[in-house]
C-alpha cells in the first residue's frame, strides 16, 4: 500500500515536472503566437469598431467604420477588381498548371529540366518579377509592344489602360506563381496507378475519355485543395497592383491595396482599414475553414 | 501564421520527405509503373509527333520561363542609350558589365543585401528554435492542454495574412505588456515569422514518428529531456529540418508587404523593399535597376539549383495524394 502510494506520488511528481518542462519548451512559441497571431486577431476586431488615427486617442464609434466603408465608392471598386482578379486568375492560374502538368507528364525526356524551368520564377522575389514585367509592359519601348509590332498586331497600353490593366496583372502573377501548383499536380499525376489507364484503353477509351474518366476523378481532391489555396491567395493580391499601377488607380485597386491605403497612405485611419480587413477575413474564413478541414481529415 | 504575402507553398498534413527517386522513362519502355495517359506503344508508333510536341514545348517553355531572366541579366549590361531604343536588342551590342558594380555602390545594394541576409538567417534560427521547442514538447512531453495549444496554433492558419496586417502592425509599434517599439528592428520580422503553425505541425508530425523507446533508453542512461532532443530527436529529423529551413529562408527572402510596413527607415530595409522604393524614383538609371533586380534574384536561384531535389520533393510530399 505505502509503496504503491509512493510510486503514484513519484509518478505524479514526474508528470508535473514534465508538464512544467513542456511549457518551458513552449514558452517562446506561445509568446510569439500570443503576440503576433492571437492578440492581433482580437485587436483587429476591436479596432474595426474604433476611431483610431494619429489625430485623437482611440475611441469607440460602433459601426461607423463599416458605414463609412459602404459609402466609399472605392470600397466597391476594390471588391469588384479583386473578384475580377480572382476569377481571371482561376482561368489562368488554376487551369493552366493542370494542363501543363498533364502535358509534361507525357514527356519521357527533359523532365528534370521542365520542372526546374517551371519553378524558376517562383524562386524570384515577387517584387523582382513584377518590376521586370513593368519594363515588358512599357507602352513605348517595352518588349511586348515590340513583339506585337514585329508580327504586325496592334499595340496595347497594357497596365495603363482600364481595359487591359487587370489582365496584365493576372499575367505576371500567373507567370510568377504557376510553378508551385504545376509541380504538385505532377506529383499527383505520377501517383495515378498505370493499371487504370491500361484497363480503360483495353475497354476502348480514347485519350480524351481516359483523361476525362481516369485522370480527372483521380485528381479531384488535389484540384479542390489547390482551388481553395488559389482563391485564398489571389484575393489577397497586393504586390502586382502596388508596383505596377500604384495605390490610387481605380482600375486596379484591390482589397489589400485599399487596406494599405486606408491605414498607411491617404487616410491614416486604422479603424477603417481594420474594418476592411475584418470583412476580407469573413469572406476568406469560409474558404480557409474548408481547406483546413479537407487537408486535416486526409492526413489522419 | 506568417504575416506575409499569401503562402504559395503547399500546406499539407504529411511531413515533407526526401525527394522520390527520379524516374527514368525512355521512350518505348512498357510496364505499368511508368504508364500515363498515352501508352508507350502509342508513343513509339507516333515518334515524330512525340518529338515535334516535345520540341515545341521545349522551345515555348524556355522562351516563357527562361527568356525574361536572360533579358534581365543582359539588359543590365547595355548602355542606357541602347536600353532605351524603341526596338530592343536581344543580344547586347554595347557591353558594360561595370553597370553591376555601379549599381552595387549607387543603390547601396551591399547594405540592403546584408540586411536581407541578416534577416533571413536570424529569422531562420529563431523560427527553428521556437518551433522545434513547441513541436518537441507537444509530441514527446504531451503536456496537459497540449491538444488545445496545437488547435489554437493551427487555427491561426485560417487567418489570412491580410486580416492581421493592421492589428499586427499596431502590435509591433507598441508590444502589449512590454511597451517597446519594434519598428525598424529585425525583431519585427523575426518574432511574427516564428509564430508559424505550419512549421510546428510538420515538425510535430515528424517527431511523432520517432519511437519513444529510443528516448526511454536514453533516459535510463541518464539523458535529460533537452539532451534527448539534442542527441536523438534532432539528428533523426535532419530531412524535415532541411526542408523546413529552406522554406523559412525562401519565405523571408521573398517577403514584401510586411517588411514594407515595418521597415520604413531606408537604413533597415530589405533588398526587395529598397528596390521597389528606388524603382519609383528617377535617380536610378533603368540599366542599374535591372542589375539590382538580377542581383536580388541570384541567392534564391542558387539555393534552388543546389537544393532543387529537396525543394521539389518537399513540394510534392507536402502536397496531398490524389
Amino acid at each position: 500500500m505505502a509503496r504503491a502510494r509512493a510510486a503514484r506520488a513519484g509518478h505524479l511528481r514526474r508528470k508535473a515536472s514534465d508538464n512544467l518542462l513542456a511549457y518551458a519548451f513552449m514558452a517562446a512559441g506561445l509568446a510569439c503566437f500570443a503576440f503576433f497571431s492571437w492578440y492581433p486577431l482580437v485587436k483587429g476586431v476591436i479596432l474595426s469598431f474604433q476611431q483610431d488615427n494619429f489625430v485623437v486617442p482611440p475611441y469607440w464609434v460602433g459601426l461607423d467604420n463599416y458605414r463609412a466603408l459602404f459609402d466609399d465608392p472605392l470600397f466597391w471598386t476594390a471588391w469588384k477588381n479583386t473578384l475580377f482578379f480572382t476569377g481571371l486568375a482561376l482561368v489562368f492560374g488554376f487551369a493552366l498548371p493542370f494542363f501543363i502538368a498533364v502535358l509534361l507528364n507525357e514527356f519521357r525526356h527533359f523532365s528534370g529540366y521542365f520542372r526546374v524551368l517551371v519553378y524558376l520564377p517562383v524562386m524570384l522575389p515577387p517584387i523582382v518579377a513584377v518590376l521586370l514585367w513593368r519594363y515588358f509592359y512599357d507602352p513605348g519601348a517595352g518588349l511586348f509592344n515590340t513583339l506585337l509590332r514585329g508580327v504586325g498586331l496592334p499595340e496595347s497600353q497594357w497596365t495603363q489602360s482600364s481595359n487591359t490593366a487587370m489582365i496584365s496583372l493576372v499575367l505576371v502573377s500567373t507567370w510568377a506563381n504557376l510553378g508551385g501548383a504545376t509541380l504538385m499536380y505532377l506529383a499527383a499525376l505520377q501517383g495515378i496507378p498505370g493499371e487504370l489507364y491500361e484497363a480503360a484503353e483495353l475497354d476502348g477509351a480514347s485519350i480524351w475519355q481516359r483523361l476525362r474518366h481516369v485522370t480527372f476523378p483521380q485528381m479531384r481532391f488535389i484540384m479542390l485543395v489547390l482551388l481553395l489555396l488559389q482563391i485564398i491567395a489571389t484575393m489577397q493580391v497586393f504586390i502586382e497592383p502596388y508596383a505596377l499601377t500604384g495605390t490610387s488607380n481605380p482600375d486596379t485597386i484591390t482589397v489589400m491595396v485599399l487596406v494599405y491605403r486606408y491605414a498607411f497612405t491617404v487616410n491614416n485611419d486604422f479603424g477603417l482599414a481594420a474594418a476592411m480587413s475584418v470583412l476580407l477575413f469573413v469572406v476568406l474564413g469560409a474558404f480557409s475553414a474548408l481547406y483546413l478541414r479537407l487537408t486535416r481529415s486526409s492526413g489522419d | 501564421m506568417t504575416l506575409t504575402a499569401p503562402t504559395q507553398t503547399p500546406a499539407g498534413p504529411v511531413p515533407p520527405a526526401p525527394a522520390p527517386p527520379r524516374r527514368k522513362r525512355p521512350v518505348g519502355t512498357t510496364g505499368t509503373a511508368s504508364r500515363t495517359l498515352i501508352s508507350a506503344v502509342d508513343l513509339q508508333r507516333h515518334r515524330t509527333l512525340y518529338f515535334l510536341a516535345l520540341g515545341a514545348t521545349l522551345l515555348v517553355f524556355t522562351l516563357v520561363f527562361l527568356f525574361p531572366l536572360y533579358w534581365m541579366v543582359t539588359s543590365a549590361v547595355k548602355s542606357p542609350a541602347e536600353y532605351a531604343q524603341s526596338t530592343p536588342t536581344f543580344i547586347p551590342e554595347s557591353w558594360h558589365p561595370e553597370t553591376y558594380a555601379t549599381a552595387w555602390t549607387n543603390m547601396r545594394i551591399a547594405k540592403y543585401f546584408t540586411n536581407t541576409v541578416f534577416y533571413a538567417v536570424g529569422g531562420w534560427l529563431i523560427s527553428l528554435i521556437v518551433d522545434v521547442g513547441v513541436a518537441y514538447a507537444l509530441s514527446k512531453l504531451k503536456p496537459v492542454f497540449g491538444r488545445v495549444v496545437l488547435g489554437a496554433m493551427l487555427a491561426s492558419l485560417m487567418l489570412p495574412a491580410a486580416a492581421l496586417l493592421v492589428p499586427a502592425y499596431k502590435t509591433v509599434v507598441d508590444v502589449p505588456l512590454f511597451h517597446v517599439n519594434l519598428l525598424n528592428t529585425p525583431w519585427a520580422l523575426w518574432l511574427p515569422a516564428a509564430a508559424n503553425a505550419f512549421n510546428v505541425y510538420v515538425l510535430k508530425r515528424f517527431f511523432d514518428q520517432i519511437p519513444n523507446d529510443l528516448l526511454d533508453a536514453a533516459a535510463i542512461d541518464g539523458a535529460g529531456r533537452l539532451r534527448q532532443l539534442w542527441s536523438i530527436v534532432l539528428p533523426l529529423s535532419r530531412p524535415v529540418l532541411g526542408v523546413t529551413s529552406i522554406f523559412i529562408i525562401v519565405a523571408m527572402w521573398k517577403d514584401f508587404l510586411w517588411p514594407l510596413l515595418v521597415l520604413q527607415d531606408p537604413e533597415s530595409q530589405t533588398l526587395s523593399v529598397a528596390l521597389a522604393r528606388l524603382a519609383n524614383t528617377s535617380q536610378v538609371p533603368p540599366t542599374e535597376l535591372m542589375a539590382g533586380l538580377a542581383i536580388a534574384s541570384v541567392p534564391m536561384i542558387v539555393v534552388f539549383l543546389i537544393f532543387q531535389r529537396s525543394i521539389i520533393g518537399g513540394l510534392s510530399a507536402g502536397s496531398l495524394k490524389g
